[in-house]
């Protein structure tokens, strides 16, 4: 396969302004991952800082109630910050500080990976700039205020449609004008190689713990993984070491929003087209002059209109499943999670507990299936509360 | 001779930039008529694009200005074969990638080569991904317009030994739009892309003065204004013909050196 792509997936597309920098950070990434010293210390981060390994949770009263697999949650929203977002960052901005560089610059939707980057930045004294939609800030006005606690300064996006696709925009835009001092964290598997390449080894953690902790616990290969997707990172990190198993089925879900046919929905794979979009060759929701479409969701961290390229390569050999799932079934899912088993996730997650609900019945009482929950769902109780007709002031 | 060949036959060269159908097609005509007449050299037609990611706030919102219009790629096309019945000055087309990849490699460059275009410059395909494109764009007789940064570094002298048509120096860091001043050692970069090639080099982003415009002139062989014009049709949609004509004069004045 040609360097930075999957199958005719991925690539560079991106202004020349930015090529040399992205060949530099190959470079440098390619070079500290084989530096001991420099995976010592990440290894530090993540353990003693992030609070990894995270649990491998065996949900015995879903599994009683939905009659089929051993059911096993992947427990992210347990790590430091509250999602898998953390073991990106962390690695990247240990990477970006070995580089010698003293900015870093990050989109968010949701906030999530702001909050995530500006934590890092904290703690490895590096200062930081976060890109978030107009409307996004409003909707997660509580972590706009935690990013700024944390000491990083949040600029409100309101070019284009004000949500996390033109926070990238911004973000790439302001890599442009600056890039000698300046890092970008990329916050998903998405963008120019060498980022979902990149992004894609720092969150295959998750997948790592999880094969040796099922193996551990029930002797054998789970008989699929769920994740929810939108960029895909939390996916590709629980997919990534159980791509070689093809007994293993890699089930990504997707955000339907009120449900594909109404075009109001984040579903790139069930809807999109074959395209080139910030940086990357993948599937993007596009019409039919090939501009970027809308798109929506409940969850603003599934609110964007393409995927990562590795996602889309999965997709095209048949080696992954990506399913569509409307903002009614997640909302379900959030709270049959929260009374079944008491752990309220992240509405992003809940995609993936929802479809986990369909497909679990239908295995064997002999298989067992890994859902990763990315994140925990506090951020979110105030909107499913309105979602569910009752206003809470956060 | 081709016509973007025979735009910097002449002295210096300016060069124009319009986004298609902001306000409408048919200004936009009008408006690329008047550049010429007041004396461009070559024109840059933008086909909108939703999301132009190397491009300050006055293109982004004539961009979607022109969306909201309802421009399609099409409709680009045929303002071009209309301009063409008119001019022979070179048109280049400026889009990002995802609407030629939509509209399809083939019949886009075949379309470019029935209507008169004679280059494009897409901003998010660099040298390393040129492979898209080039061959077909090549067999169309259209010029792939290579662009070269202030960090390019060790690339220029590759990017600009298969340049063909004119090289695109970008004046300087971030994205398209006025700037009060351009930091970038020109000379320099000029001197290595002519130690490699004779192509034509036109000097673009945050132009918009005769001075910066005299400047830059007199390192290349040609400048490249695109903010500053589509300023003042967002001013005045409709009647924008004779301040750009004042414009485009001084700017033309400036760098006749």
């Amino acid at each position: 396969m040609k360097k930075g792509r999957f199958g005719i997936f991925g690539g560079q597309y991106i202004p020349e302004t930015l090529m040399n920098e992205l060949l530099d950070l190959e470079v440098a990434y390619n070079a500290f991952m084989k530096d001991k010293g420099f995976i010592s210390e990440l290894n530090t981060l993540l353990n003693e800082y992030a609070g990894r390994p995270s649990l491998l949770y065996y949900a015995k009263k879903m599994t009683q109630e939905l009659g089929g697999a051993k059911v096993y949650l992947k427990r992210e929203d347990l790590n430091h910050t509250g999602s898998h977002k953390i073991n990106n960052v962390l690695g990247q901005a240990l990477l970006a500080k070995k580089r010698g560089k003293t900015r870093v610059i990050a989109e968010t939707g949701a906030g999530q990976h702001g909050v995530a980057a500006a934590t890092a930045a904290a703690l490895l004294d590096l200062e930081c700039e976060v890109f978030m939609g107009r409307e996004d800030t409003e909707r997660q006005a509580l972590n706009v205020y935690r990013m700024e606690l944390l000491g990083a300064k949040v600029h409100t996006v309101t070019s284009g449609t004000q949500t996390l696709k033109d926070a990238v925009n911004e973000t790439m835009r302001e890599w442009v004008s600056r890039v000698d001092d300046t890092h970008y964290i990329l916050g998903s598997v998405m963008g120019p190689h060498p980022f979902p390449t990149m992004v894609r080894d720092f969150q295959s953690v998750i997948s790592l713990e999880a094969r040796s902790q099922i193996l551990e616990r029930e002797g054998k290969l789970p008989a699929a993984v769920l994740a929810c997707v939108g960029g895909g990172s939390n996916a590709m990190g629980m997919f990534y070491h159980f791509i070689d198993d093809p007994q293993v089925r890699l089930i990504g879900c997707e955000a339907a929003g009120r449900g594909i046919s109404t075009g109001e929905h984040a579903a790139t794979i069930s809807a999109g087209e074959i395209g080139v979009f910030h940086g990357m060759k993948s599937f993007f929701c596009q019409n039919d002059q090939g501009q970027i479409s809308p798109v929506y969701s409940i969850s603003a961290g599934l609110d964007y209109p393409g995927i990562g390229p590795e996602h889309a390569y999965l997709h095209s050999i048949g080696r992954g499943e990506y399913q569509p799932v409307t903002d009614e079934e997640a909302v379900d899912a959030f709270e049959y999670l929260s009374r079944t088993e008491g752990i309220i996730c992240a509405i992003e997650s809940a995609h993936a507990v929802a479809y986990a609900r369909k497909v679990v019945p239908t295995l064997s009482s002999d298989d067992c299936v890994i859902i990763c929950l990315s994140g925990r769902g506090d951020k979110d109780v105030a909107a499913i509360a309105r979602y569910r007709g009752r206003n809470i002031d956060e | 001779m081709s016509r973007i060949a025979n735009a910097f036959a002449n002295g210096k060269a300016f060069i124009g930039y319009v986004t298609g159908g902001d306000p409408s097609i048919a200004m936009s005509e009008e408006y690329i008529l008047a550049l010429i007449d007041a004396g461009a050299n070559l024109i840059e037609i933008g086909i909108p694009f939703s999301d132009p990611i190397a491009e300050g706030p006055v293109i982004q919102e004539s961009s979607l200005r022109a969306l909201h219009a309802d421009t399609t790629t099409e409709n680009i096309f045929s303002l071009v074969s209309s301009l063409r019945l008119k001019t022979s000055v070179p048109l280049v087309l400026l889009t990002y990638l995802n609407p030629v990849l939509h509209y399809g490699y083939e019949p886009f460059f075949s379309r470019c080569a029935q209507t008169g275009v004679d280059g494009i410059i897409i901003p998010d395909l660099p040298f390393d991904e040129k492979d898209e494109v080039n061959d077909v764009a090549a067999s169309y007789g259209v010029d792939l317009i290579s662009m070269i940064a202030p960090t390019s570094a060790q690339r220029i002298a590759q990017i600009a030994s298969g340049a063909t048509g004119f090289i695109y120096l970008v004046s300087s860091m971030g994205v398209t739009g006025v700037r009060s001043q351009i930091n970038t050692d020109i000379d320099a970069i000029v001197k290595v892309i002519r130690s490699v090639t004779t192509t034509p080099i036109a000097v673009g982003f945050g132009i918009h003065t005769p001075d910066q415009a005299r400047e830059m002139a007199l390192k290349a062989d040609g400048v490249i204004v695109g903010s500053g014009i589509v300023k003042r049709i967002a001013a005045n949609p409709q009647g924008a013909c004779r301040e750009l004509t004042d414009y485009v004069k001084s700017l033309k004045d400036a760098i006749h050196v």
